[in-house]
C-alpha cells in the first residue's frame, strides 16, 4: 500500500470514528462503510480501527472473518452475489450462474482481471417468491433470465 | 423499490392508519397493555413461539437504568421473506409495535436489526422514521404524553444466518462475532450492553398495534385455541402464485396448496431448512402450535423434484452458516452432509446412516443454540419420509427423472 493511500485511509477511519464513536458496538458499522468504499478491509485498516477502539487487531479480523459480507482480501469493485438457496435453485439458478460466468470469463469465487467484478454465491436473499435472484453490491435483481442477468451487470457499471 | 401490492388479510393486511395504535396505547396504563397482550395469547412469530406477554412482563418488572427494545429483522431462514413485505409495505405496524413495547416495558431505546441482504430497504425505513418523528410518534413526550420518550435506530447486519438467534444478534450489535450466548441469563434480564432487552420478531411487533386497537379477545377470534391470530406465510417453490399470505392458524397443508395453485405436489418443507419435510400422505395436518408450528416458511416440491438434492442443499446451507463455536453443530452438520454425499454416491451402509440419525438427535439436545438444535430436522424427516424414493428408487432407476 502506498503512503498516500495509507494516509487517506487513516483519515477516512478517523472520520468514521467521529461519526460512530469509539465504542466496541460501533465496530460493525465502521467495517461496513470501509467494506462499501473499498470492497475489502485491508490489514492496515484493521490495525487502525483496532487502535482507535483500543482492541487487538485480531479481534477486528475475527469479526470480519465471521460475516459473509465483510472481506479481508481484495475483491472486484462490484460484487455479484447469486442466491443458491433452494427456491432460487429450483428456479434454475444454474443457468444464471453459467450465463454470468460466460459473460465475465471467470468462475464463481473469482474476480475479473480488470477488477470490475467478483462473482460469488450467497445464501437466501429473502426473494424466494421472485427467484432466481441476485444482488450486485446492495441492489437486488429478481425474476432473472440468463439474458436479464447479464444485462444487469452492464447496467450497474453504466 | 417494489410497488406496493394490494393485500388482503384479517389482521396484519387489514386497514390501518398511521398513529392509531400508539394513540390508543397511550390512553391505557402500562399494566393494561401487558394484560391485553396476555389476553391475546400472542406468541413470538419468528418460529420459537414464546409467549410475548411473559417476555414483556419480565422486561417491565426489571429495574435498570436503561432498557432496550430490539426488533429482529434478520430473517435468514431459507424460504422466508414475510418480514421484507412488512418492512417495505407496512413499516408503520413494525415501528408502532416497537413504540408500544417501549411504553409497556419502560424502554426509551429501540433498535431494528436489519439483515445485510436487506440494505436496499434501509433508506425507506429511515425516511419513515423521520416522518414518525415529525408526527411526534417518536422522540420526546410522544403525542404529548409527559415523560414518554422513545426513538428507534436501524442497525445493519452483514449476512450471518445465526444472528437471527436473539443472543447472537445482541453479540453482533455489540460489535462481536455473532455467536450465541449461554442462556440463562436471558436477554430480558441481561441483554444488549448487559441491560434488560426484549427481542421480538418483525411480525410479532406488527400484531401489537392491532391488538391494542381491537383488544386481546378480538385477536383470539382468529386461529385455534393454542395458536391465536393469523400468521404470515412465505410461499415459494413449485406453485403458480408464490407470495406472502396472511391466513389463520389451523389451516391445513392441503388448503394452503390449493390457494396458491400448487399441482402434483410431492412434499412440503415447513419452517425452511430447519423445519420438517411433510409427505403427501400427511397433507391434512394443520399448521398450528398444536400440530406443526412454524415461522412461516413454506417451500413446495412437485413430483419431479429429487428429495436427496434438496436435502443436500439444506445441509450445505447449515455447514456454511454454523458459527462453529459448539462442537455438535460444527462437526455434526459436516457429518450429516457427508452422509448425504455417501447416499448420492451409493457408498453408504444403513448401519452408518442409523448412526447419523442418532448423531442428529444428539445435536438436537446438545447444541448451544437453535441452529444446531434444528438443523438435523430436515435430515431426519427427509430420510424417514422419502426413504422409498431415496433408497429403493420406486420410480425406476432414473429416480423419477
Amino acid at each position: 500500500m502506498l503512503v498516500f493511500e495509507k494516509t487517506s485511509l487513516a483519515k477516512e477511519i478517523e472520520q468514521l470514528i467521529e461519526k460512530y464513536g469509539n465504542s466496541r458496538s460501533s465496530l460493525l458499522s465502521i467495517l461496513q462503510e470501509i467494506q462499501a468504499n473499498h470492497r475489502y478491509i485491508s490489514d492496515y485498516a484493521q490495525q487502525e480501527i483496532a487502535r482507535h477502539l483500543c482492541i487487538q487487531p485480531v479481534e477486528v479480523y475475527s469479526v470480519i472473518s465471521f460475516y459473509a459480507f465483510l472481506n479481508s482480501e481484495p475483491k472486484g469493485r462490484n460484487i455479484v452475489r447469486i442466491c443458491k438457496t433452494i427456491s432460487c435453485d429450483m428456479k434454475n439458478k444454474m443457468s444464471i450462474v453459467k450465463a454470468v460466468e460466460r459473460e465475465l470469463g471467470i468462475k464463481i469465487g473469482e474476480t475479473t482481471s480488470d477488477n470490475k467484478f467478483t462473482i460469488e454465491y450467497t445464501n437466501c436473499l429473502g426473494l424466494c417468491d421472485e427467484g432466481p435472484a441476485m444482488a450486485i453490491n446492495e441492489r437486488v435483481f429478481t425474476r432473472l433470465t440468463p439474458q436479464t442477468a447479464v444485462e444487469n451487470l452492464h447496467k450497474v457499471v453504466g | 423499490m417494489k410497488k406496493p401490492k394490494v393485500r388482503n388479510g384479517k389482521i396484519l393486511f387489514s386497514e390501518y392508519t398511521l398513529g392509531e395504535g400508539v394513540r390508543k396505547a397511550l390512553t391505557l396504563s402500562r399494566e393494561d397493555i401487558l394484560f391485553e397482550i396476555k389476553d391475546s395469547k400472542l406468541k413470538g412469530r419468528g418460529g420459537a413461539g414464546f409467549p410475548v406477554s411473559t417476555k414483556w412482563m419480565l422486561g417491565a418488572a426489571a429495574i435498570a437504568e436503561r432498557k432496550y427494545i430490539i426488533c429482529n429483522a434478520d430473517e435468514g431462514e431459507p424460504g422466508t421473506f414475510k418480514d421484507r413485505v412488512l418492512l417495505v409495505e407496512y413499516p408503520e405496524l413494525v415501528f408502532e409495535g416497537m413504540v408500544i413495547a417501549g411504553y409497556a416495558i419502560g424502554a426509551k431505546f429501540g433498535i431494528l436489526y436489519l439483515r445485510g441482504e436487506y440494505e436496499y430497504i434501509r433508506k425507506s425505513l429511515q425516511d419513515f422514521l423521520e416522518l414518525m418523528r415529525k408526527e411526534n410518534l417518536l422522540g420526546k413526550n410522544i403525542l404529548g404524553k409527559e415523560g414518554f420518550d422513545f426513538d428507534i435506530k436501524i442497525h445493519l447486519g452483514s449476512s450471518a444466518y445465526v444472528c437471527g438467534e436473539e443472543t447472537a444478534l445482541i453479540e453482533s450489535l455489540e460489535g462481536h462475532r455473532g455467536e450465541a450466548r449461554n442462556r440463562p441469563p436471558y436477554p430480558v434480564n441481561t441483554g444488549f450492553r448487559g441491560m434488560p432487552t426484549s427481542v421480538n420478531n418483525v411480525e410479532t411487533l406488527s400484531c401489537v398495534p392491532h391488538i391494542i386497537l381491537n383488544g386481546g379477545n378480538w385477536f383470539k377470534n382468529f386461529g385455534t385455541e393454542k395458536s391465536t391470530g393469523t400468521k404470515l406465510f412465505s410461499i415459494s417453490g413449485d406453485c403458480e402464485k408464490p407470495d406472502v399470505y396472511e391466513w389463520e392458524w389451523g389451516i391445513t397443508i392441503a388448503e394452503m396448496l390449493e390457494k396458491v395453485g400448487a399441482k402434483n405436489t410431492k412434499a412440503v418443507q415447513i419452517g425452511g431448512a430447519s423445519g420438517i419435510c411433510i409427505p403427501k400422505s400427511q397433507f391434512n395436518r394443520k399448521i398450528a402450535y398444536e400440530d406443526i408450528p412454524t415461522g412461516g416458511s413454506i417451500i413446495i416440491f412437485d413430483k419431479n423434484r429429487d428429495m436427496l438434492k434438496i436435502l443436500k442443499n439444506f445441509m450445505e446451507f447449515f455447514v456454511e452458516e454454523s458459527c462453529g463455536q459448539c462442537t455438535p453443530c460444527r462437526i455434526g452438520n459436516t457429518k450429516l452432509l457427508e452422509g448425504v454425499k455417501m447416499i448420492e454416491n451409493e457408498k453408504y451402509t444403513f448401519a452408518y446412516l442409523d448412526k447419523l440419525k442418532d448423531l442428529g438427535k444428539t445435536m438436537q439436545i446438545a447444541s448451544k443454540c437453535g441452529l444446531g438444535q434444528s438443523s438435523p430436522n430436515s435430515f431426519i424427516s427427509i430420510l424417514e419420509n422419502f426413504k422409498d424414493e431415496i433408497f429403493y428408487h420406486e420410480n425406476g432407476d432414473a429416480n423419477g427423472k
